[in-house]
This record gives C-alpha cells, sequence and structure tokens, in this order.
C-alpha cells in the first residue's frame, strides 16, 4: 500500500496543501478543476481536463465557426450541446470536408453562452440539419483563403490549387494548412460572400458519409468524461432542495431546522424567492457535502400552502382533454388545405371514429439534472452545468439573479442525457438563487432522483380522436383528427407558437403528426391544448415530442381504417401517400414529397418480411410510418415490429425492430445508425415500459423501483436501413422513436386480433382486450 | 477514521460511517467517473469493484468498506485501455456516456465470472445497469469482443 492521506471532513479546510496534494497525485489525469473565470467557458469533450486546445502561433480565423493555427490544427467551435448524438463530431466533419482538413487534426470546442453565437438551442432534431450550410459555407471560406495565399506564393491561378488532407497543392508544390498560416493569412467574409461560395460536388465529399471515431467516445470510457455533475469550483458548498407539494403555487409557510443542527457541515436553510417564478415555494438546504445536505434536509421541517394542483390527477387531466375536444369550438386549425370535413361527413356513407390516449411519460436522463452557479471576480455570473437550450434558460437567469444581458454565462458541459429535459434550463435557476442569497459564492445543486422527478416537464398525457369518413365505394373522403396535451412551447416560449388558419396559437411541437402527408380528401387536423395540464406541471419536450403520441394515434387509425375495409394496412396506406398537391414536397428540405414516405415503408415490408413469413401462433409483425418530426423537415420512417402475445399474462415480448429511413444524406454513418437504435428502443419503452400518472399535481412514479425503463434483457434485435440519398441532410435523433408504438399496437392486432388505444400498453390491458 | 485503498492508492477519510462510497470517491477522493443515477443501486452507475466484485457504490456505506481494496474506472488501466474499454472504443459503444463506467465496471466483473459469456449470460448480469440512450445491443457486442481479445491474451501470455 502506497501513503496513507487524510482527508478532512470539513472542505472549509480544504484548501490546505495535503487535500490539495493528493487530489492533484490522485487525479493526474483526472477531473480536477476550477474555473472562475469566464475567459475560459468552452469545453473540449476530448479532453481528460475537458480544456480547449490552445492555438500553436497565430490563428487564423475565417469565421466565427473555426480557427487554424501554424500546427494546422482545426478547432470547431460547436453551439450545439453533446448528449450522446457524437454531434460535435458530425458538424465539424461537414466543415473539416469542405475545407479539405486532416481529419486527425480537427478538434472542437463546446462554446459559451456569449451572444455572438446566436440562437443556441440542441433539441428538434435540428443539429446537422441547421448546420450543414452554415458549416460547409465556414469551410469553403478558408479552403478559398488558403488557396489564394498559396497560388500567390506560387504565381498561379487560384483555380489551379487543389486543397486535401490539411494540404495546398498546385504547380509540383505544397503547403500545409500550418505553413499558410504562419505566412499570415488575413481573409475574412462578409455574410453575402459566405453565402455566394462554391460549395463541393457531393461527389467530392469524402469525410460526409465516412465512419470516423467520434470525438467524444475516449473520454466516456475512462471516466475522464465532464458531465455538470461534475462540475468543481474552489470553496463551493452544497445546496439540496426541499421541494413544494406543487409545481405552481405553494408558498412556504415555515421553515424549522432546528434538528438538522446536529448534522455536522449543515450550514443553513434559505427560503428562495426567484423573481423569475421559475421555482415556487423552495427551501434549500446548503452544508459542506452532498451528503450532509441530504442528511440535513431530511431534518429539516417545511410547511407550505400548497398549490391547487394538489387537488389534480392524471384522469382529471384526461377528462379535460376530452371535454375540450368535444368542444368544436376549441382549439387552432391547422392549414390542411380544405378544412371543412362537416358537410363530407354529413354525406358519408360511413364513417370510423376511435380514441387514442398516453400517459405522463418521465424523461428520466441518467444524470440528475444539476447545476453550479456562483459569481465570477468580474461581476458576471456563472452557471455551470449541461443543458440543450442556453438562449430559453439565460432570460430566466437574468431576471433570477437580477441582472441585464451579458449577466450570466453558462458552461456547458456533457449532458448525461438530454431526451428534452435539458432544453429546459429551469434546474439552473434554484442554484443561481442560492448563490445570490450567499454572495455570489460557489454552489452546487443536485437534485435526488426522486426530485428529478418530481420537478421533471414530463410528457403530458394526451388524447386524440381521430374520425374518417368513407363513401359507398370504400373512398377515403374526409379525415377529422384533433389532439389535445399540456403545451411545451406554451408554457415556456409562447413566441414560437403559431397560428391556425382559425387565427388561434397553437405550439408547433405539439402539432407535428397530425398534418400528416397522406392524402384523405377534407381535412382538418385540430389542436387544443389542456389547461389543466398546464396549470399542474411544466408540460416538457420529450424525444419528438408529439410524433410520440400524434402518431401513436394516426398510425393505429390507419391500420383500424384498413380492417374496417378489409385491405392490406400497407398496401391501404400507399393508396394514400401520393406525391400530389400539397403533398407533393418541395426544395430543399422535403423533395419528393409523400412519395418518399411511400418508399420506405414499402421497402419496411419487404425487409421485415411483413405479410409473407410464416410466424408462429400468437406472433405478427405490424408496420407503421411517420415522417418523423415536422412537415418542414420531414425524415421519412418506415417501422415494423415483430411482436408475440402471451395470451395468458397478457405480456408482450418484441422480437425484433426494422427501421427504413430516409434523412437525406447521412453525414455520420455510425452515430446516425446509434441514434435511430437508441430512439426505436425508447419507442419501444414508452410503448410497454414506461409511463406514469399525475397524483395530487405530481408525477407518482419518481424512481426505479416503479418506473421501468426498457433494460438489456428485453431488447431486441433492431435491423437499421438508411435510403442512399444526396438530399439534404434532415434529423435523427427523434424520428426512431415516432413509428415504434403504432407498429407494436399493429402486431397485437394482426397477432392476436386486439386493439390497444392507449399507452403504455400494459399486461393487465391486454388480458382485458382479450377477455372482452 | 476509515481506511481503504483506492486504485492501489491508501486513503483514510473522515466521514460520517453512513456517507455512501459514491460521494466519497467522487467528493473526497476526487474521481468523478463514477456517476450518481437512481441513489437506490438500481440503475448501475455508480458501479465500482470492492474486492474485485462489482458493488453499488451509492448503496454502500463507507464504513462497510474499510480495509477493502477499491477499483473505480480510472483504476482499471493506467493507460484507459483495459480490454473492455478498447472494445467499448472499437464499437462505439457510449452515447451520453453518463452509465458507461458503470456499464465498464459490470462487464469487468461479469467477464472475470464466465470469460466467455453467451448472450443470455450478458442479459441476466447486465440487465442491471440502465442505459438511457439505449446502447444495449452494442454493449452486449463489445462484451463478447472484450471476451474474445481477454482469452486470446492469456493464451498468448
Amino acid at each position: 500500500m502506497a501513503e496513507v492521506l487524510r482527508l478532512p471532513k470539513d472542505p472549509r479546510s480544504s484548501a490546505d496543501l495535503t487535500r490539495r496534494g493528493f487530489l492533484v497525485s490522485m487525479c493526474a489525469t483526472g477531473a480536477v478543476f476550477g474555473f472562475p473565470s469566464i475567459a475560459n467557458a468552452a469545453m473540449n469533450p476530448e479532453a481528460p481536463d475537458g480544456l480547449p486546445i490552445e492555438a500553436v502561433g497565430a490563428k487564423y480565423e475565417p469565421t466565427i465557426w473555426y480557427w487554424i493555427d501554424t500546427e494546422g490544427h482545426v478547432n470547431v467551435n460547436i453551439i450545439r450541446a453533446e448528449m450522446g448524438q457524437h454531434v460535435g463530431t458530425a458538424i465539424a466533419r461537414i466543415l473539416a470536408d469542405e475545407l479539405g482538413a486532416n481529419w486527425d487534426d480537427v478538434h472542437i470546442d463546446h462554446v459559451d453562452s456569449a451572444a455572438k453565437w446566436g440562437t443556441m438551442v440542441t433539441g428538434g432534431s435540428w443539429s446537422v440539419w441547421q448546420s450543414w450550410p452554415v458549416y460547409r459555407q465556414a469551410g469553403a471560406a478558408g479552403r478559398i483563403a488558403l488557396s489564394e495565399k498559396a497560388a500567390q506564393q506560387w504565381g498561379i491561378d487560384p483555380a489551379q490549387v487543389t486543397v486535401k488532407d490539411g494540404m495546398v497543392s498546385g504547380a509540383g508544390q505544397k503547403l500545409s494548412f500550418g505553413e499558410l498560416v504562419a505566412m499570415g493569412l488575413t481573409r475574412v467574409f462578409t455574410e453575402e460572400e459566405l453565402k455566394q461560395l462554391p460549395l463541393k460536388p457531393h461527389s467530392d465529399l469524402t469525410l460526409v458519409g465516412r465512419d470516423v471515431k467520434a470525438l467524444d467516445i475516449a473520454t466516456k470510457t475512462t471516466g475522464h468524461a465532464i458531465f455538470g455533475i461534475d462540475a468543481k469550483v474552489d470553496g463551493m458548498v452544497y445546496a439540496a432542495p426541499i421541494m413544494p407539494p406543487t409545481r405552481y403555487g405553494s408558498s412556504i409557510t415555515s421553515i424549522e431546522d432546528s434538528a438538522a443542527k446536529n448534522i455536522k457541515g449543515y450550514r443553513q436553510t434559505l427560503k428562495l424567492d426567484d423573481p423569475s417564478e421559475t421555482v415556487q415555494g423552495w427551501a434549500m438546504v446548503v452544508a459542506d457535502t452532498f451528503w450532509a445536505a441530504q442528511k440535513a434536509a431530511r431534518l429539516v421541517k417545511v410547511e407550505w400552502n400548497a398549490g391547487d394542483a394538489a387537488k389534480v390527477d392524471e384522469a382529471a387531466i384526461q377528462e379535460r382533454g376530452r371535454s375540450l375536444i368535444a368542444d368544436e369550438a376549441k382549439g387552432a386549425i391547422l392549414d390542411t388545405g380544405d378544412t371543412d370535413v362537416a358537410p363530407v361527413f354529413a354525406k358519408a356513407a360511413s364513417t370510423l371514429e376511435a380514441e387514442y390516449t398516453t400517459a405522463t411519460v418521465l424523461h428520466f436522463q441518467l444524470e440528475p439534472v444539476n447545476a453550479t452557479a456562483y459569481q465570477a471576480p468580474d461581476g458576471v455570473w456563472m452557471i455551470d452545468t449541461g443543458n440543450q437550450w442556453q438562449s430559453l434558460a439565460l432570460p430566466w437567469l437574468q431576471k433570477a439573479l437580477g441582472v441585464g444581458e451579458g449577466g450570466v454565462v453558462m458552461r456547458t458541459y456533457l449532458l448525461g442525457g438530454g431526451f428534452g429535459r435539458r432544453l429546459n434550463g429551469d434546474y439552473a435557476v434554484p442554484a443561481a438563487l442560492t448563490s445570490k442569497a450567499l454572495g455570489g459564492a460557489p454552489v452546487k445543486m443536485i437534485l435526488t432522483r426522486p426530485q428529478d422527478a418530481e420537478f421533471d416537464s414530463p410528457r403530458s398525457p394526451s388524447v386524440q380522436n381521430i374520425r374518417m369518413a368513407f363513401d359507398a365505394d370504400n373512398n377515403v373522403i374526409a379525415m377529422d383528427s384533433a389532439a389535445t396535451a399540456g403545451w411545451p412551447t406554451k408554457a415556456m416560449i409562447p413566441a414560437a407558437m403559431e397560428k391556425g388558419v382559425n387565427g388561434e396559437m397553437y405550439d408547433p411541437f405539439a402539432a407535428d403528426g397530425i398534418d400528416h402527408w397522406y392524402s384523405v380528401g377534407a381535412q382538418r387536423a385540430r389542436v387544443i391544448s389542456n389547461d389543466l395540464a398546464e396549470s399542474t406541471f411544466r408540460p416538457g419536450w420529450l424525444r419528438s415530442v408529439s410524433p410520440g403520441w400524434i402518431n401513436w394515434a394516426i398510425e393505429s387509425f390507419m391500420s383500424e381504417a384498413a380492417a374496417k375495409l378489409g385491405q392490406d394496412p400497407v398496401a391501404f396506406r400507399l393508396a394514400h401517400l401520393k406525391a400530389e398537391g400539397r403533398n407533393a414536397g418541395s426544395a430543399p428540405n422535403s423533395v419528393g414529397g409523400a412519395s418518399r414516405q411511400a418508399n420506405v415503408l414499402k421497402r419496411v415490408a419487404d425487409l421485415s418480411g411483413y405479410g409473407k413469413t410464416k410466424l408462429p401462433a400468437d406472433t405478427a409483425i405490424g408496420i407503421a410510418t411517420t415522417y418523423g418530426q415536422s412537415r418542414s423537415m420531414p425524415t421519412w420512417v418506415g417501422g415494423a415490429a415483430q411482436v408475440h402475445v402471451d395470451r395468458k399474462t397478457g405480456r408482450v415480448a418484441v422480437d425484433k425492430l426494422w427501421l427504413v429511413i430516409d434523412c437525406g444524406t447521412v453525414v455520420d454513418p455510425n452515430s446516425a445508425h446509434a441514434q435511430c437504435e437508441g430512439a426505436a428502443l425508447w419507442g419501444l419503452s414508452m410503448a410497454l415500459y414506461e409511463g406514469t400518472e399525475i397524483e395530487h399535481g405530481l408525477p407518482s412514479a419518481r424512481n426505479l423501483d416503479v418506473y421501468t425503463p426498457l433494460r438489456m434483457i428485453d431488447t431486441p434485435e433492431v435491423v437499421i436501413e438508411f435510403v442512399d440519398s444526396t438530399e439534404v441532410p434532415t434529423g435523427l435523433g427523434e424520428p426512431g422513436t415516432t413509428v415504434i408504438a403504432p407498429a407494436i399496437g399493429n402486431a397485437i392486432f394482426e397477432a392476436v386480433g386486439v386493439r390497444l388505444r392507449h399507452l403504455p400498453i400494459t399486461p393487465a390491458a391486454v388480458r382485458a382486450a382479450l377477455e372482452a | 477514521m476509515i481506511e481503504f485503498v483506492v486504485n492501489g492508492r491508501g486513503v483514510s477519510v473522515d466521514a460520517d460511517a453512513d456517507t455512501p462510497l459514491l460521494w466519497i470517491i467522487r467528493d473526497d477522493v476526487g474521481l468523478t467517473g463514477t456517476k450518481f443515477g437512481c441513489g437506490i443501486g438500481m440503475c448501475g452507475a455508480c458501479t465500482v469493484l470492492v474486492g474485485g466484485r462489482a458493488t453499488r457504490s451509492c448503496i454502500t456505506p463507507v464504513s462497510d468498506v474499510a480495509g477493502t481494496e477499491i477499483t473505480t474506472i480510472e483504476g482499471l488501466d493506467p493507460n484507459g485501455d483495459h480490454p473492455v474499454q478498447v472494445a467499448w472504443r472499437n464499437i462505439s459503444v457510449p452515447q451520453c456516456g453518463y452509465c458507461q463506467s458503470g456499464q465498464i465496471m459490470q462487464a469487468v466483473a461479469l467477464l472475470k465470472d464466465i470469460p466467455i459469456p453467451t448472450d443470455d449470460d450478458i442479459d441476466a448480469v447486465m440487465t442491471g445497469n440502465l442505459c438511457r440512450c439505449m446502447t444495449y445491443n452494442r454493449i452486449r457486442k463489445a462484451v463478447h469482443e472484450a471476451s474474445q481479445a481477454m482469452i486470446g491474451e492469456k493464451n498468448s501470455g
């Protein structure tokens, strides 16, 4: 055994050299750092200490998106958060490919939250789609500047110069990026110039579409990856919240902490006063260690006047949804062409109607939300945390702290799962308020798992009602869909709402899926915000948002309609996926329109052997198809699930999943596969294993003893195929989730003839349906 | 004072006996590769080896490990090149990466007990480790690859 070093119990004495010496020697390659400065708020996921690489010699910055130094290092600035999608690798590769860089020279920084970076959000599966044109232009700018410099050196026409693998060559000569930068490169480009730059033809791209090792992976296998929960600032104390009985409207009437005073390391309990009203009725226990804060928090007695939501449960929210749908005057009507369905239903030969519901779902990202806050010596407030939407959280933090723009900087750590939870940076506010109450001292707040669940912005429970009208020849002549849920965008960023054709505003992320690409004659798509849900909890964006609940309804219903008509569900869908009229698609994002959705559906039916494969009793393949996230950025998805239903127990086992995906150009094949597989298994998890209910205003299941996401033992093989395409790359983080639940529901119907219309599908519900 | 060994180095801690080992490792020893997930031993993100056995450090009072030898993710190999870590990188297992320290430690323990595991063996052992990004199929594949590499090492060494 090596020498024994003593760890002091009281971190207030942690500045002593013994402990520091111990930490330094113990963690020579680990993460001991404190950043009391905003000068260095970027993070490099490749480095064990998280520090960005330093430029050697002069730096050339063709645009704000990267620099090249005299050693030829290409350091790319990434405004997106890393939460498992290897997004920095995908984006840097787009730039490096257009630039002509050698991939081994490429590094990335996840940047601070300065205004110059523009809107910072990592969600909607937008990152690659939005970055594609910008980072290609940026890469082209560098390539042209390097070419011109070399051509000037050699006295030749820049058109004779080629740029490849970090080398510039022409007229039999070669110069490296680093050598050219050392000669002094200064050319900058205006926005207009950037837009005019010639881009490489698709056939000349060598990094896009090829497998390269993601830059963030190695540190995630050695324990050196630095997540928000690992933030460490010299002298920090720990804060443990005592949370109110309801999300909104609870106020503290008394705090009694005498018992906590016996806990060594306990400091005090604060009543948080939040001008931003993000947290209402929170008390915060401050102590020297995480454990001391937890122990003390159990001993502090807090009393509240509870908010009204304490009386609300899931059933009441769903009943409210049903009554909203029943009121024809409620909600926003989307532009789906001819929305006047009433006269068509009036003359229909027959109709079909069904209601579909989904339960509350938690994000349950494995890293509980946390944040470390402190005031830097220059007065700026620093928030160290993992976050997906800095531009949304910063104004809340500024209001909470009483400072203006520029008064708060967020330092974005790796996210121990995002899935939409960290789009909502509400959790940073109580940490900031605690530091403020302590005069700017560094405070680290970590929610326990049950608190994380309680404070989650869950996927709202939802109700969908769908009707379809048929003529005497069984042609579809109208479709009327209504969907209601708590709307995250309304709750958090109402300015991003859109206006329906009836003048009513709606949350586009809670409407996606309802304005589908099927041609069904007259079509009304109505979305209604559930006010009871919204006054009870803060609805969240959860991986795929409404395509997760609306496609459950639409794609179950399409199979129900096919069954009513005695038609094959694939053939029935194909008959209505016509690239004409409003479903013809448009450049650049939805070229081909409904024909591309028809293509993935046909392909997944073939790939899975749907309708052809002979399967055992009570076993069947079900199919579904979606356009991923939204009409404005469709990722075309065909999905199939093979299930076996145990008639005795009602248990549904998923044997295999298939996905065929057309996302345009696949930028990063390995990560694309990983994202789609993860998304599909999320879909499976939400279809069969997850879900909770609101009880007394809060989610009732708050830890893994009762909240039961998919585990390895229930994980099936997932077969994924991408359509070969050179179209604009669309999103991949979410679309894979959107087909799985309806594919499973449809498979259960084909296997045992019962139709399930509520998520999650529990064994009890299957048994009940079989016995009915 | 509670004394034990972490990654080959002796440590001595003056902490409440009921403090979970996890927080001692993370906040006192300063090794943050071991993660906090559920706090009830059901997600596996906090898995470390105590005397070679996979142990959930979030529900293990520090007093229980007095006199033991503990290995964390940082101590598996000085260069991060334990065959399990290498396989994890070859197959690009991690997505967000938060659970992966625990997954790797659990896999190391599994391969010690069952050097050539079947899919069913892997499922039975690894199902206690939650991966919210759902990297399960790659984990299964990586465990097989690590197993092959370790068998090869043994045979050639």
